[in-house]
């Protein structure tokens, strides 16, 4: 069994007493697609940078690639690529010069850098817009930019915080083929995200964060099979009578979930108990059976009221 | 999409030099240059227009008070007593503030904008760079700046015949430690400042410093009590230090001047990696 590339224990962050990571403990394998999954404010951005070795942590142990950041920082960011949640590309610099530049903070010869960024670009799909100015970019080449910009030093691990928000549709396919050749590659990947779908793309395995702690660890498909069922029934009766009508589904699905909109029935057979549903009397306006998904998992872990 | 734009062929890169562990090696990373490297590159797309008016500031005040209001007032004594034409007392004081301005412009107001907008550091400290390496580079960019001002003006100084002594010459360096102290401490204050208001205390204290530290006049038609404020301030000594150069003037109080850059460097630099260190790496 090979050592892991990240070693958290614990790992605990406070700021003036209020603790944003509060005792998170994780193991990220060599080659691995690892997801961090939580709401806003649950720790996940906190996390990263400490593991980037970009803040110190209050307490706990962590190690990367089997260093301890408070004592080989640079060392550890020589062997790190960093996709921050916000672009900071360098804006006074062209595309190929953003590159470039970036390879010579490692401490990388010119030329290796040209040559390399030439490849990344490629890469990026970037190669035609290799003069271009940084400010000319869409959202979406920007971000690819800031990944071909995270692989000049040729990283073990590619830490990617929310890499895909704020994209469109074409955008995110694009960006999840390009790190799904990276995984492919063996580059240990850890990811943050509030995407399920890209959650389960993406990700052999996921820690669910919520306020600090972690809800839950597995594969997408575990996290599925323990925290929800195989199938999930949708109804909808019209909003005033979805409460009265939910009090009536005993004995039906594993679990019944009323919402201001519809009511959700977990259960491992969509269609029988729809079935069952009509034969008991009962007419939803709409009816739906569709397949769980890691966003049910998330929801029923964190909650669906607004944490802010 | 292209079929050939795998990442399959890649070239691997190696750093020239391993990042070194603990003590200084979190701060410092010998890399420098890249930051440098990346100024330079970077001064290609800025406006020619603002770094030439930096310039040409401290030249006009020269033609018009030096040349015009020279006129009037004859000859002024240097603080060593000795008498010289009203042009030849202001011209190294304005070379003096050249420095200043360059060093200070870039420092300040460029450092401020990387920092707050364009998070130009954070992305460079997620590197294996320390916040030395980041200091140090831009502050030499600072430096340099301050340094082509300088050489510029001392040129015009040349050919108005206002450079008295072949010391003159020392001024190139004797200024490159002006706008060192100026960057240095320029940019360790910038890194405090959170707003666009706050950046305007500095000019606050720029333009006073300049009209008062015997730029224009020598210090004794001050009561004594302004005397000692004008000599706690930075360019004063500045002033004093070019000025003894290209008039002649020398004497011993000039070490003291040095002195008062080399204190004002270390503690710039102190301040300045302390606080990029909390800002980035807390």
């Amino acid at each position: 069994m090979p050592s892991p590339v990240i070693a958290a224990k614990l790992l605990t962050k406070k700021y003036k007493g209020f603790a944003a990571v509060d005792g998170i403990s994780f193991e990220v394998e060599p080659g691995e697609s690892f997801g961090l999954l939580g709401p806003n404010g649950a720790g996940k951005s906190t996390t990263m940078r400490m593991v980037g070795a970009v803040s110190t942590r209050t307490s706990g142990s962590l190690q990367i690639l089997g260093l301890d950041p408070n004592e080989h920082g640079p060392e550890i960011r020589s062997q790190l690529g960093v996709v921050p949640q916000q672009d900071n590309l360098d804006m006074d610099l062209r595309v190929r010069d953003n590159l470039i530049v970036y390879g010579r903070y490692f401490g990388i010869s010119t030329s290796a850098c040209a040559a390399k960024a030439d490849e990344l670009l490629e890469f990026a799909q970037l190669s035609d817009r290799r003069k271009s100015k940084v400010d000319d970019l869409s959202g979406g080449m920007k971000r690819r930019l800031t990944i071909a910009r995270s692989l000049m030093n040729d990283p073990k691990v590619l830490l990617l915080d929310e890499p895909t928000t704020g994209l469109d549709p074409q955008a995110r396919h694009i960006l999840w083929d390009r790190l799904f050749r990276l995984k492919e590659q063996g580059t240990t990947l850890l990811l943050t995200t509030h995407y399920m779908d890209e959650a389960e793309q993406l990700c052999d395995r996921i820690v669910v964060v919520d306020k600090g702690t972690i809800m839950a660890e597995g594969s997408p498909a575990d996290l599925i099979r323990t925290y929800s069922t195989r199938e999930v029934l949708e109804l909808r009766f019209g909003s005033d009578n979805n409460a009265t009508v939910a009090t009536q589904m005993f004995g039906i699905g594993d679990r019944v979930e009323v919402l201001p909109d519809r009511i959700l029935i977990y259960s491992n057979d969509g269609d029988g108990d729809l079935d069952r549903i009509h034969a008991n009397g009962f007419t939803p306006v709409t009816s739906l059976v569709r397949r769980s998904s890691l966003e049910d998992v998330f929801l029923r872990l964190t909650g669906r009221s607004l944490i802010e | 999409m292209s079929a050939n734009s795998d990442l399959a062929p890649m070239h691997p890169v190696r750093p020239v030099r391993k990042p070194r562990a603990g003590g200084i090696g979190s701060l410092y990373a010998g890399n420098s240059r890249s930051v440098i490297a990346r100024g330079l590159l970077a001064t290609r797309s800025s406006s020619w227009l603002i770094v030439l008016s930096g310039f040409f500031e401290p030249v006009f005040y020269l033609l018009s008070l030096g040349i015009g209001l020279g006129a009037l007032v004859g000859s002024v004594s240097t603080s060593t007593g000795q008498p010289v034409s009203y042009a030849a007392f202001i011209a190294p004081a304005l070379l003096a503030v050249s420095a200043m301005n360059g060093a200070i412009f870039d420092s300040t107001w460029n450092v401020f904008f990387k920092m707050q907008y364009a998070r130009l550091y954070e992305a460079m400290l997620a590197t294996s760079l320390g916040p030395l390496d980041v200091a140090l580079g831009e502050i030499f960019l600072a430096l340099l700046r301050g340094a082509v001002y300088a050489t510029g003006f001392l040129i015009v100084m040349q050919v108005l015949g206002l450079n008295r002594s072949w010391t003159a010459i020392l001024a190139l360096p004797a200024v490159l430690l002006i706008a060192f102290g100026f960057a240095s401490l320029g940019m360790a204050i910038t890194s405090y400042m959170k707003t666009f208001q706050q950046m305007d205390w500095i000019n606050f204290v720029m333009l006073p410093m300049f009209l008062f530290s015997a730029t224009f006049y020598p210090l004794s038609v001050y009561p004594q009590a302004i005397q000692w404020l004008i000599q706690v301030l930075p360019l004063w000594h500045g002033v004093e230090l070019v000025r003894g150069l290209t008039t002649g003037a020398l004497s011993v109080a000039m070490i003291g001047h040095v002195l008062y850059y080399v204190v004002m460097i270390a503690v710039g630099l102190v301040f300045t990696t302390r606080r990029l260190r909390a800002l980035f790496l807390d």
